[in-house]
């Protein structure tokens, strides 16, 4: 189950000594938490600010209201926008995120944050099946999925996409 | 603060709401539907809030969260839980409610689409017996949840029925006047008719049936484990049961090849070209793929099915980059040439590359065919002259070829811009346009001179060459990209091209007018088909002059397209004698390598001659290069993968299953094939292997090579799980029936194992042999299994006796790809930072930059003869060196072997003016 691999990798960035016992409900095999001190917690987003509180690095959700309302916009995007789309969607999101990211280093500014992560898990597929010609035209997305598979500590269960693609052969006739 | 809304959009409903329940002030602007507030969407998204940063939020959810935030209500776990769950299932499944309802007049069918989400809502208001969703106070949740259900629940006709709890709670929440006057702001009092203009801009929803389809990726295993299980039909059972009780072929094809094969009456004469290698350079990964790798295995494919196919290639030799290379090691082009057709010759032999004839470029044929072409061409008037301004250095006395020449770059003034291309933005270059333009070889400058040149009159062919593409672009098996790089070409309109260069290493132009010139590669090179057939046999025009009996087919990475599909079809269409023109143009696109530069200057990266030395058998090799074969898009090469692929799929799914196969019969039946009573249980399974069998022969036959591999995987994949489900080793121990079922399992897998070695004959030549060396299997099986649509026959029958039966595969173990991925890939750091700062050690491992290329000193000691002499020596040691390993020899021999090895190389360096390399430490030794 990816959602379940994603908390796991979080888990493992956050530095939580103890991992979490979970589960799954539902067709859609949505994560639960449970929980000692009360009831469950259902649904990745959920589980994953949780357990950002949980390790006390509050900054991940942003550090301003505004920041906090961006984050919380991309981490609802990768799980409703990311997880069902058509060849013709992929190219739409492709295209935005291109343009928004143009002047940005990560999804919500100049600061790492929590979109960061489960955007770059969202996307992996989908940049994993992208050519080389396709890559070059999403360059800003391109940049950002290859600075944050390098962020110290995101990757984890997912390979290693190649972004710097250098072509094997030159063409010599021209 | 600005929010942007519009009427009747049921998500502006939320945040309208939000503010209402809040108190929170902001500005709102209502909009039409289609206006574009937020900059970077390129669909309309509202509403869409601005924030006082200048950022805009577009997600209804996030935006009232915020709206919470500011008024100084943070949400708790329990409310972010309850706004996932409305965007990923309560918001699909309204979406498809509202579709129904508003623009489909389906009212009725609501409740069915809404069941689920309204369900878990009732049961978890019931269990929180709370008269808001969280507690005693209105939250985020609250208005979010309501907002979203309110024009579906307002409407009187969709009865909410038995959900008492979510009535309850919809009534308290409604009744506060905040959310009343929100709604009529948005519904305008008009219930669900009010959202049709909106609806009617939304993209249907996807049901609920086809939702959560993940983008498949590209690895051809993967996806089919995706597939569901096949249904197979009673009638498909009894077909396949059919077919494997028949016999094998009586009379199979004779075993060795008839030369010179020559297009016959009555067959399918397939004539198969991989594009010339360039001879340079040692070939690469990419080239094997691209080029020579998959010809091969269409051609032991071909050959399999029973068509007469004749598979040629060579080193395409002439041209400047040659005479480059020949200046940089102080050689004649000519002795270059030499050298490196040895070297590819050897790499192809290693890796099993099965040509009828591999041939090269600078023969007499070439020069009799390609100079027949041209007058042809020329007395067709099909060539036109022109004058060329080039580059002429006077201290070199000699015109310069694109790649001769250095300069400035007119677009981005780079400094080191090349005569055809700058490096640093990509542009195509004239070489006249370069500012400050420097010989490469003297430093000179050059000046500019005028030359005259003769020119292909492509648009005067164009009419032409449409007809013939139209025709075979449809019948024939063209890749995809193949089709669209050939169409982009066509519509940018075609130009005279230039056939003659100011060179010497070339085929000379025969025109008096053009002595002392040559032809240039793109109209030569081509032609080297022609002639290289011409060298293996007198009756080369049997093939090349035969468009009626011969199919061609053209394997080559897709920057080769452009040459194959328009120029040298116009070169012949314009020679007009009867040639054969391509009917099936095969382009891979291209392999990558890792995510490191790669370089051959820097020794990063993988080329076929490195590949002999990693101790991973070619078959293995081929095997991924086929796994990962570029094929409708670019892939790339990585260690990892190899090592993973090798050990899960090679290792565990198919060698695993042939050797368990062959070792049930050596271990329980005393190495005879047990008697086979199929039942149900097992004629499904030949039908499921059937099936797979009629799959992988039809995408063979389209060239899909890649493709096709998955089936032969999928088929091990089948014979694991029957033997995992049958148990046939407790079976055994059993009596009567039990011990029966042991052998019919026993003799249905070993089949399969035979069927397997036949279809992965193609991709793996020696382990196919191998399993059919260990099964005894007759060599008529070959030929019969891939005959029509796939013929699975019970090749090894009752009583058949195996031979001895060792594993296939070898696991690659961590440490051993680990070491193979720093030897081939230079400097790379892994993505945790370095341990220690950079010491000077370390930085000198970071290799300096390439040298200049034009600094060609002659080295003392430089010696051509010799060099070619050690050139051949070494590598009839390396291939010594194999063998021994190969058959496993004593280490001690195998070391002597390898000792006298580098020793020639280190000779070799030196004939060739290099300083010796230090041997390459192994990764084993630690």
């Amino acid at each position: 189950n990816m959602a379940l691999r994603e908390l796991s990798s979080l888990e493992k960035y956050l530095g939580l000594k103890k991992p979490n016992k979970y589960s799954t409900q539902g067709d859609k095999k949505v994560p639960v938490l449970q929980n000692n001190n009360g009831p469950p917690l259902v649904g990745l987003v959920t589980i994953a600010c949780h357990l950002v509180k949980e390790a006390n690095r509050p900054e991940l959700l942003g550090d301003s209201a505004e920041s906090r309302a961006v984050v919380q916009q991309w981490l609802e995007y990768t799980v409703t926008k990311l997880n069902s789309c058509t060849k013709e969607d992929i190219k739409t999101i492709l295209k935005d995120l291109n343009l928004y990211l143009q002047d940005k280093v990560y999804l919500a500014g100049n600061q790492f944050t929590l979109a960061d992560t489960f955007m770059y898990f969202g996307l992996h597929p989908i940049i994993m099946d992208l050519a080389f010609q396709e890559k070059e035209q999403f360059v800003n997305v391109t940049r950002w999925f290859d600075h944050i598979q390098h962020y110290p500590g995101v990757r984890h269960h997912l390979s290693p996409v190649v972004v710097l693609r250098n072509r094997i052969y030159t063409s010599r006739h021209h | 603060m600005k929010l942007f809304v519009s009427e009747g959009n049921p998500q502006c409903l939320k945040v309208l709401c939000a503010l209402e329940v809040t108190g929170v002030q902001c500005d709102v602007h209502y909009v039409n539907h289609e206006e574009r507030v937020v900059p970077f969407l390129s669909r309309p998204a509202l509403p869409a809030l601005l924030l006082p940063s200048g950022r805009h939020l577009f997600s209804p959810n996030a935006i009232c969260r915020y709206i919470f935030e500011v008024n100084g209500q943070e949400s708790s776990d329990l409310c972010n839980q309850w706004l996932e769950w409305e965007a990923t299932h309560l918001q699909p499944a309204l979406a498809e409610a509202l579709h129904m309802a508003v623009l489909q007049g389906k009212g009725s069918e609501v409740s069915q689409v809404l069941q689920g989400p309204l369900n878990f809502l009732d049961q978890s208001l019931n269990n929180g017996n709370t008269p808001y969703l969280i507690g005693e106070a209105v939250s985020v949740a609250d208005v979010v949840l309501w907002a979203a259900l309110c024009p579906v629940l307002s409407d009187s006709s969709l009865v909410l029925g038995k959900h008492k709890s979510v009535k309850a709670w919809f009534d308290h929440v409604a009744a506060m006047h905040s959310c009343q006057s929100a709604a009529q702001k948005v519904l305008q009092g008009k219930g669900l008719q009010g959202m049709k203009s909106y609806m009617q801009r939304q993209p249907a929803p996807q049901s609920s049936q086809c939702r959560d389809t993940q983008p498949c990726n590209s690895s051809p295993a993967e996806c089919g484990e995706e597939e569901g299980e096949r249904v197979v039909s009673e009638e498909d059972m009894n077909a396949a049961a059919l077919k494997w009780s028949k016999g094998l072929n009586a009379d199979p094809l004779s075993k060795e090849k008839q030369h010179p094969i020559l297009p016959q009456e009555g067959k399918r004469n397939i004539l198969v070209t991989s594009a010339l290698p360039y001879v340079n350079n040692v070939p690469h990964l990419g080239n094997i793929i691209g080029c020579v790798l998959s010809a091969d295995v269409f051609s032991r494919y071909g050959r399999l099915r029973g068509w007469n196919l004749l598979y040629v290639c060579g080193t395409d030799e002439y041209g400047t980059a040659t005479e480059n290379k020949a200046r940089e090691e102080g050689m004649t082009p000519q002795q270059i040439c030499d050298k490196y057709h040895v070297i590819h010759s050897s790499i192809y032999k290693w890796f099993q590359i099965d040509f009828d004839f591999f041939g090269r470029t600078t023969t007499e044929k070439q020069t009799e065919i390609a100079q027949d072409i041209f007058w042809r061409l020329h007395n067709h008037g099909f060539l036109v002259e022109d004058t060329v301004e080039q580059l002429r250095c006077e201290n070199c006395q000699r015109f310069l070829a694109d790649r001769f020449v250095e300069g400035t770059c007119p677009h981005c003034s780079y400094p080191e811009a090349r005569g055809d291309q700058c490096d640093k933005c990509g542009r195509l270059i004239n070489a006249v346009e370069l500012r400050e333009p420097q010989c490469k070889v003297c430093r000179q400058i050059p000046v500019i001179r005028s030359s005259k040149h003769l020119f292909l009159d492509l648009p005067k062919l164009e009419t032409q060459l449409k007809q013939w593409l139209d025709t075979s672009t449809s019948t024939g098996h063209w890749t995809a990209n193949a089709k669209q790089i050939t169409r982009s070409w066509l519509r940018d309109g075609l130009k005279p091209r230039c056939i003659t260069r100011d060179l010497q290493w070339g085929t000379p132009v025969p025109h008096p007018d053009f002595k002392e010139k040559v032809f240039y590669v793109w109209f030569d090179a081509p032609i080297g088909y022609l002639s290289i057939t011409a060298k293996y046999t007198d009756k080369w025009e049997k093939w090349w002059k035969n468009p009626q009996q011969v199919e061609l087919y053209n394997f080559m990475a897709k920057d080769n397209v452009p040459f194959h599909s328009v120029v040298f079809p116009c070169s012949l269409l314009g020679a007009q004698d009867n040639y054969t023109l391509v009917s099936h143009l095969v382009a891979t696109e291209y392999l990558n390598y890792e995510d490191t530069k790669f370089s051959k200057s820097r020794g990063v990266g993988v080329f076929g001659d490195m590949a002999m030395d990693t101790d991973i058998p070619s078959d293995v090799w081929r095997f991924y290069l086929l796994y990962v074969r570029p094929e409708g898009q670019d892939s790339a090469f990585s260690w990892a993968d190899m090592a993973m692929k090798n050990n899960s799929e090679l290792l565990n799914n198919l060698g695993n299953f042939i050797n368990r196969a062959a070792m049930f019969v050596t271990k329980f039946f005393e190495g005879c094939v047990p008697a086979v009573e199929l039942q149900q249980e097992d004629k499904k399974l030949l039908a499921l292997v059937g099936w797979e069998l009629q799959q992988y022969i039809q995408l063979m036959d389209k060239v899909k090579i890649r493709d096709a591999l998955k089936h032969i995987l999928n088929i091990s994949r089948h014979g694991n799980q029957y033997i995992q489900v049958n148990e046939p080793w407790k079976k055994i121990k059993g009596v009567g029936t039990e011990r029966q079922r042991a052998g019919t399992v026993t003799g249905v897998s070993v089949n399969i194992a035979c069927l397997l070695s036949v279809m992965l004959l193609p991709y793996m030549p020696t382990v196919s042999q191998t399993i059919r060396d260990q099964l005894h299997a007759p060599q008529s099986c070959v030929s019969t299994m891939l005959q029509g649509t796939g013929t699975f026959v019970c090749a090894l029958k009752a009583g058949h006796r195996i031979g001895t039966v060792t594993p296939l595969f070898q696991k690659l173990e961590t440490d051993q790809i680990e070491a193979l991925k720093k030897r081939f890939g230079g400097q790379q750091y892994e993505d945790e930072p370095p341990k220690e700062k950079k010491t000077a050690q370390n930085a000198a491992t970071v290799p300096a930059p390439a040298a200049p290329a034009a600094e060609v000193a002659m080295v003392n000691g430089v010696d051509p003869e010799k060099a070619k002499r050690l050139t051949q020596a070494v590598a009839e040691q390396g291939d010594k060196v194999r063998a021994l390993k190969a058959q496993k020899a004593e280490k001690a021999v195998v070391t002597a072997e390898v000792a006298k090895l580098l020793d020639l190389k280190k000779q070799l360096a030196l004939a060739e003016g290099k300083s010796p390399e230090p041997a390459p430490q192994k990764g084993k030794k630690k």
